[in-house]
C-alpha cells in the first residue's frame, strides 16, 4: 500500500527523522495561511502517489503567503500528469506547504527488502534527486549498500559504511548515522516495503533533512497496523480494483479486450500470456483464488463486465479436485443473474469435466467450451474479434 | 528415490483442526502419506479424524516420530509455527499459509540458517513425490510416478504443467512448489541442486514468474552445476510494471524482474525455454529419448528407463500412450 508524502513525513517525524516544517492543505486559502505561519519562502507540493511531480508542474516555490495561495489554487484540482500516472493524469486534492531552505547538497537514502539476500538493505548515494534505478544502471559504484539483520538492527558499522560512502565527515557523519538508524526503525516498526528519502538534503546551515519522503507498506502486514490502513487513499486506486479487493479478488485492469477469469496467480499470468500469443490482448489479470467458489465467480463476473472494453471472457480454471459440474453451475447462475451477453469461453480441468461441459452446452447461454488453454485462448481471441 | 518426501516421511499437520488443515490432512493421508500427528494448541489429547492431536510440535515429534511439518496456521501466527517446528527438531517444514508479513519471513529464514532445517514456502502448494508421499494441497490424482523433477513458484500453473506431463505419459519424480512470496525458504537453486543429485530424476521442468532474480540465479547455477536437461517457462510476459500480480513476489520493480530478462538468462545458460504455457509438456517430451515402441506400455513407464542425455532426442511421433491418469478414481471433493 502506498501513502502520500505528507503522511510519510508525519510517520517519520514520530520516529525522530528530521523533516521540513509544514502542513497539508485542501484549499488555497488554507495553503496561504500555512505559508503565512511558516514565514519566508515556502514550497507548495501536489500530493499524489505518483512520482515525477516536479517535472509535471506539481511543485512551486512561493515567496509570500499570497504567492503560496495562488500556487495552491493552480495545483489543487489539476490533473497532474507524470511518467508514473496514466495518460489522463491524477486529480490533485491536497497540497503540502513546507518551509523553503538553502540546499548545499542532495543525497539519496532508501530502504527496501533485498530478496536475494533475504534482508532489508539500506542504500545511499551521493546522486540525490535521481531515480535510484537510473543510478544503478549508469553509475552502480555510486550506491553504497548495507544489509541489516532485523535481529540486530542497525549497527555502528552500517552507519559508518553508509556515511563514509557518502563522503560525510564530523558532525554530518554523526547526524547521518542517527538519520539512518531512525529511518530503519520506522521501516521495521511499520512493516514497510519501501522507505525512500530522495533527496536527503544537507541544508545551507549544515543540517540533514528529508526533503521528500516515499513510503509503501507490506500488504501482508497491514492487519497489524490499523494506523497505516487508515492512511489508504481510495482516490489513488482504480475504482474497479477497489471493488474487487472488497471480495478478496486479485484484479488488475489492463487495456485489452479479452477478459480473463483464472484460479491462481501463476496460471492467471500464463493465461494473459497465451492470449497475447494467440494474437489478442488481455483486458485484465484476475485471480479468483484456488477454490473458485460460486460466490467468487459471480463477483468476478460483475467486475469483468463493468470494463466496457471487454468483448469476450476466457475462464481458465485448473481445479484438480474441484468439481467441474459445481463450477459450471456457478458460472451459469452468475451469467443468468447478471445477464451477461458476451461470448464466454470456458476451459476447465477437474473431476466430472464432461458433465460440466454438457451443462454449459445445454444451458442455452453463450458458452464455448475449450480443450486445453491454447484452444481456449484462441477461441476467446476469435470471439473478441467477432463481437 | 525422489527428493524431500518419500515413504519415510512422517507428517505433523500444524493447524490440523481448522477447515483447510482438516481437508488437506485427510487428502494427504488418502494419497498414502503417513500423517502421524496434528498440532492445535489447546486441543492436545483428542483424536481428530483418526489423527492424534498434540498441543505442541515437540510432543508430536516425541510421541509419533514426526519428521516433516505441514503448516496451515493463519498468517499472523505462521512464523511462530515454523519456528516451533524447527525448534522441535523437524528437518523439513512445508508452509502452505499465504499472506505472512515479509519481515516475519526475513526473521524466520535467518533463524533457520545453520539449523539443518529446510523450509519450503510459504505461500506454496507443497511437495509431492508421486506414488510415495504428498505433503501439500495439490490434487494427487493428476500426478504420476516417473523421472521428471518439477519446481515452480506457482500453484495452479504447476498443476497445469503436471497435467500436460501426465497426459503424455511422462511421470514425475518430485514436484516442489517453492512459493510466490518475495522471501521463501527454498530457492530454485536449492531445488535444482537436489534434482541434479537425485539418481531418479532425468530432467527438470522449472516454472518461474516475474519479480526478483531467483530465475537468473537459477540460470547461473544450471550453467555450472546442472548436467541434466532443464526446461523452463516464465509467466507474466504481459504483466505491467509496478503491479503486484497476485503473488506478493510477482512484481516488476524499477525495470527489473521482467520475464524477458529471465528468459534470456535461462536461454544463455542452456535451458530450453518455452514461450507458451501450453507447450511445457511437449518441450519436456522433446528432451527425453524416445521410448521403445512396445505395445501396452505407457510412456510413463518407458521413460522411467530413460538416460541422461543432454542432447535433444527425436521428438516422439505418437501420442498413443497419452492418457489421463486417475480421473475415474478421483476424490470428488471441492477445494
Amino acid at each position: 500500500m502506498k501513502i502520500h508524502e505528507y503522511q510519510a513525513k508525519t510517520i517519520l517525524a514520530e520516529f525522530g527523522v528530521p523533516v521540513p516544517r509544514g502542513r497539508v492543505a485542501t484549499t488555497a486559502s488554507a495553503a496561504g495561511a500555512i505559508a503565512q505561519e511558516l514565514g519566508g519562502t515556502v514550497v507548495v507540493k501536489a500530493q499524489i502517489h505518483a512520482g515525477g511531480r516536479g517535472k509535471g508542474g506539481g511543485v512551486t516555490l512561493a515567496r509570500s503567503a499570497q504567492e503560496a495561495e495562488q500556487a495552491a489554487s493552480q495545483i489543487l484540482g489539476m490533473m497532474l500528469k507524470t511518467h508514473q500516472t496514466g495518460p489522463d493524469g491524477q486529480l490533485v486534492k491536497r497540497v503540502l506547504v513546507e518551509e523553503g531552505m538553502a540546499i548545499r547538497q542532495e543525497l539519496y537514502l532508501g530502504i527496501v527488502i533485498d530478496r536475494k539476500a533475504g534482508l532489508p538493505v539500506i542504500m545511499a548515494s551521493s546522486a540525490g534527486g535521481m531515480e535510484i534505478e537510473e543510478v544503478a544502471r549508469t553509475r552502480p559504484e555510486a550506491i553504497v549498500k548495507a544489509h541489516v539483520d532485523p535481529a540486530m538492527g542497525v549497527r555502528g558499522y552500517h552507519t559508518r559504511k553508509l556515511g563514509y560512502g557518502l563522503g560525510l565527515k564530523g558532525d554530518l557523519l554523526k547526524a547521518a548515522g542517527e538519520f539512518v538508524t531512525k529511518l530503519y526503525r520506522a521501516f521495521e516498526a511499520k512493516d514497510c516495503s519501501l522507505a525512500e528519502i530522495n533527496p536527503l538534503v544537507i541544508t545551507g546551515d549544515g543540517r540533514l533533512l528529508a526533503l521528500d519522503a516515499k513510503m509503501s507498506f507490506d500488504d501482508n502486514a497491514l492487519a497489524r497496523h490499523p494506523d497505516i490502513q487508515a492512511l489508504r487513499d481510495l482516490d489513488e486506486e482504480s475504482p474497479l480494483e477497489v471493488e474487487a479487493s472488497k471480495y478478496n479478488l486479485n484484479y488488475i485492469k489492463l487495456d485489452g479486450t479479452v477478459g480473463c477469469m483464472v484460479n491462481g496467480a501463476g496460471l492467471a499470468m500464463a493465461t494473459m500470456d497465451i492470449i497475447k500469443l494467440a494474437g489478442g490482448e488481455p483486458a485484465n489479470f484476475l485471480d479468483v483464488g484456488g477454490g473458485a467458489s460460486a460466490e467468487q465467480i459471480e463477483n468476478a463476473f460483475r467486475i469483468l463486465i463493468s470494463d466496457t472494453n471487454v468483448r469476450a471472457v476466457f475462464i481458465n480454471i485448473f481445479g484438480g479436485i474441484l468439481r467441474c459440474d459445481r463450477l459450471a453451475e456457478g458460472v451459469i447462475k452468475a451469467v443468468r443473474a447478471l445477464g451477461v451477453r458476451l461470448p464466454i469461453v470456458i476451459r476447465m480441468e477437474g473431476t466430472n469435466v464432461e458433465l460440466g461441459q454438457r451443462m454449459l452446452r445445454e444451458s442455452g447461454l453463450n458458452f464455448i467450451t475449450a480443450q486445453g488453454m491454447k484452444d481456449g485462448a484462441e477461441q476467446a481471441v476469435r470471439a473478441a474479434r467477432g463481437a | 528415490m525422489s527428493i524431500l518426501v518419500d515413504k519415510s516421511t512422517r507428517v505433523v499437520v500444524q493447524g490440523v483442526t481448522g477447515k483447510e488443515g482438516t481437508f488437506h490432512a485427510l487428502a494427504c493421508r488418502e494419497y498414502g502419506t503417513k500423517v502421524v500427528a496434528g498440532v492445535t494448541p489447546g486441543k492436545g489429547g483428542i483424536l481428530h479424524e483418526g489423527i492424534p492431536v498434540f498441543d505442541t510440535v515437540a510432543d508430536a515429534v516425541a510421541k509419533e516420530g514426526a519428521n516433516t511439518a505441514l503448516v496451515f496456521v493463519p498468517p499472523a501466527f505462521a512464523a511462530d509455527a515454523v519456528l516451533e517446528a524447527a525448534d522441535a527438531g523437524v528437518r523439513l517444514i512445508v508452509c502452505i499459509t499465504e499472506g505472512i508479513p515479509t519481515l516475519d519471513m526475513v526473521r524466520v529464514v535467518r533463524a533457520l540458517l545453520g539449523q539443518g532445517t529446510r523450509l519450503i514456502g510459504p505461500n506454496c502448494p507443497g511437495i509431492i513425490s508421486p506414488g510415495k508421499a504428498k505433503v501439500g494441497i495439490m490434487p494427487g490424482h493428476i500426478h504420476s510416478p516417473g523421472r521428471i523433477g518439477v519446481v515452480s513458484r506457482s500453484g495452479t500453473l504447476t498443476y497445469e504443467a503436471v497435467g500436460q506431463l501426465t497426459a503424455r505419459g511422462i511421470g514425475q519424480s518430485t514436484c516442489v512448489g517453492i512459493g510466490g512470496d518475495p522471501i521463501v525458504g527454498t530457492s530454485f537453486v536449492d531445488a535444482l541442486r537436489l534434482f541434479q543429485a537425485d539418481p531418479e530424476t532425468d530432467a527438470i521442468l522449472m516454472i518461474g514468474e516475474i519479480g526478483g532474480t531467483a530465475e537468473e540465479d537459477a540460470a547461473a547455477f544450471v550453467k555450472v552445476h546442472v548436467t541434466k536437461p532443464v526446461i523452463g517457462f516464465i509467466c507474466g510476459r504481459t504483466a505491467p510494471p509496478g503491479r503486484r500480480m497476485g503473488h506478493a513476489g510477482a512484481i516488476i520493480s524499477g525495470g527489473t524482474g521482467t520475464a524477458a530478462e529471465k528468459m534470456a538468462a535461462m536461454r544463455k545458460a542452456g535451458i530450453t525455454v518455452v514461450k507458451s504455457p501450453a507447450e511445457m509438456g511437449q518441450a519436456v517430451a522433446r528432451v527425453l529419448p524416445s521410448p521403445p515402441a512396445r505395445p501396452g506400455v505407457t510412456r510413463g513407464k518407458a521413460s522411467a528407463g530413460a538416460g541422461k542425455s543432454r542432447r535433444r532426442a527425436t521428438p516422439p511421433t505418437s501420442q498413443g500412450g497419452a492418457r489421463r491418469q486417475g480421473r475415474s478414481t478421483a476424490k470428488s471433493r471441492p477445494r
